[in-house]
């Protein structure tokens, strides 16, 4: 073997019963990796040190066989997840001088499990936008990037680029939008959001507290079902958090499709979509189909108003989650004549351009008369798209769509950045899922003509992962993408 | 319904963020491109529609009301930008 790196958390870990290689080992090459890869800034805190000390912790309880279900395991944590002692700044000017004083429960539950954090990734400021370039710390760079430096998606950007460029063995992430999904498309690694409230919000910096949910980017399918186990579970402290039983999704994985329905929704295929990724969509369900499932098709009429169905619910709750920030008890201070002066000037500070942005949208859309007229249409709207999900899983047992309709675009690409709604558009095959509360994961099946991933999104009934980790795994084993 | 540069002072101010006067044309006009956007749930019929606040269908739990977190002023003020007494320091807000 070359590189302990190239291996997934499940290989890892039979070496590692195996007493073939030793969590400090593992750490240490995690750690050389993390090194020679500062280029593309997917890391804002380091704290390799503390993880080759629990790593030496962790090569104890292998030798006297007390060893955790990710026991050594190193990973990244987006820095969305408040982690006890150590800087949490979701990536915001507001927030970058934080350091929380207790630890996010889906962070804690991964600690009990022995895993060790290398440190906290890049991301889009407060998880708001689609290639990570609205960070305070700076885009992430795309490890499949040619000559143009490319974006690695958004907002989890960090999160992705670790995985790819063999930084950490998995990371922690977060979707409200398609923030798991889209960068694990952007860079050819295996992301799930799972069902809304499988995993804990606690301690997670809020979003969009109504469709944002946790979940891992990994390298394949198999680490995906390893890591969410140890992620998901009731919370006490998440009022939203399920009680329902958490089965165990590793046991999905290789099992057989046969009779499985897949539905090809005919709303996410319009004229102008991408030939190549239109070619892949048909490569997938060929895969599929040729594992013994059954392809029909479905219709998801209220789709086309998916994308401004979110843009109001998301920007609203994030108008109210951000009220927070207001320079008095934790963050930034900007002093001011006053404690209204001291707010707008804390405030105009501390959040970026894109933040202010929602805020602004979501302060409108909330206010005395419009109140009606946007937001509560939106969540009826929200409504019609979840009952079209309701529907079309009378039919079928998964949906498979593309991830992405783009491939990575370059950093500080005009189109995007000339009008905000044309990087918004790149939601448009995963912010429905979110509106209605339900799991998918994307997964590459292979690489454009220049040379860049793409992925594929499977979506499943709500709390019903284990069907999508079943024919994951088939269309993984199908596809045979080459990692990185 | 598009805004004008009042609307949008109004809102900034109500977000409590300010608008610098040289950035409220452009401000104010990428309000209306995606004010205009969203604006397509109109053409929605939504008649009996009742609203989705929530998609978790299971009821929150109740539980008994205890104490089961307190004595940690010190770590709620420990990233306070400014304390004093064990209290937050604000401005003066009462004349």
């Amino acid at each position: 073997m070359n590189d302990l790196t190239d291996i997934t958390i499940a290989e890892s870990l039979s070496k590692l019963k195996a007493k073939e290689i030793s969590p400090v080992e593992l750490t240490q090459a995690y750690i050389k990796k993390l090194d020679e890869n500062h280029k593309y800034n997917a890391y804002i805190t380091l704290t390799a040190e503390k993880a080759l000390q629990d790593a030496h912790e962790a090569e104890k309880r292998y030798a006297n066989n007390t060893n955790r279900n990710l026991e050594g395991i190193p990973l990244g944590i987006k820095d969305l997840f408040c982690t006890k002692d150590i800087k949490t700044t979701a990536c915001s000017h507001i927030l970058d001088n934080f350091i929380p004083q207790y630890e996010s429960t889906v962070t804690q539950n991964l600690l009990d499990n022995g895993a060790l954090f290398l440190g906290k990734l890049n991301m889009d400021e407060f998880a708001m936008g689609g290639s990570n370039e609205t960070s305070y710390f700076g885009p992430v760079v795309n490890p499949w990037s040619k000559e143009t430096p490319l974006v690695a998606g958004g907002s989890s950007g960090g999160s992705a680029a670790a995985v790819a460029a063999k930084m950490c063995a998995a990371a922690t992430a977060t979707d409200t939008g398609g923030s798991i999904r889209e960068p694990s498309a952007f860079c050819g690694v295996t992301g799930i959001k799972p069902t809304y409230g499988r995993c804990s919000r606690y301690g997670i910096v809020a979003f969009a507290s109504s469709l944002d949910q946790a979940g891992p980017i990994c390298k394949d399918v198999t680490d995906c079902a390893l890591l969410l186990n140890c992620m998901a579970g009731y919370d006490a402290k998440d009022s939203t958090s399920s009680k329902r039983e958490v089965p165990d999704l590793s046991a999905f994985v290789g099992m057989d499709i046969k009779g499985l329905k897949i539905g090809i929704p005919a709303e996410y295929r319009p004229d102008g979509l991408n030939k190549e990724v239109a070619s892949y969509w048909d490569k997938a369900a060929k895969i599929l189909e040729d594992c013994g499932a059954e392809i029909i098709h479905i219709n998801l009429p209220h789709t086309k108003y998916a994308l401004p169905t979110y843009y109001v619910i998301a920007p609203a709750e994030a108008s109210s989650n951000l009220a927070r920030y207001d320079g008095v008890r934790y963050g930034l201070r900007v002093d001011g004549n006053g404690l209204d002066e001291q707010y707008i000037n804390t405030r105009t500070a501390g959040f970026g351009a894109e933040v202010k942005r929602r805020i602004l949208i979501g302060t409108y859309v909330l206010s005395a008369g419009y109140y009606d007229a946007y937001y509560l249409k939106a969540q009826k709207v929200r409504r019609l798209i979840k009952n079209d999900f309701d529907e079309a899983f009378k039919k079928c047992d998964l949906i498979l769509t593309p991830t992405s309709p783009v491939e990575p675009f370059a950093i500080g690409d005009t189109k995007m950045l000339e009008n905000p709604i044309n990087m918004y558009l790149n939601d448009v095959f995963t912010v429905s899922v979110n509106l209605a509360g339900l799991p998918a994961m994307s997964l590459p099946i292979g690489l454009s003509q220049h040379g860049l991933p793409l992925g594929m999104q499977l979506i499943g009934r709500a709390f019903d992962e284990g069907t999508i980790f079943k024919a994951a795994y088939q269309l993984e084993r199908g596809a045979n993408f080459v990692r990185m | 319904m598009a805004v004008d540069n009042e609307t949008v002072r109004r809102i900034a101010f109500l977000a409590r963020l300010k608008v610098e006067p040289e950035k409220l044309e452009d401000t104010k006009s990428e309000f209306n491109k995606i004010l205009a956007w969203v604006e397509e749930l109109g053409e929605v019929n939504t008649d009996n529609v009742t609203p989705l606040v929530s998609v978790n269908d299971e009821a929150l739990s109740l539980r008994q009301d205890e104490i089961t977190a307190g004595h940690i002023s010190e770590k709620i003020l420990k990233n306070a930008p400014a304390q004093e007494f064990g209290y937050f320091v604000v401005p003066k807000v009462v004349e």
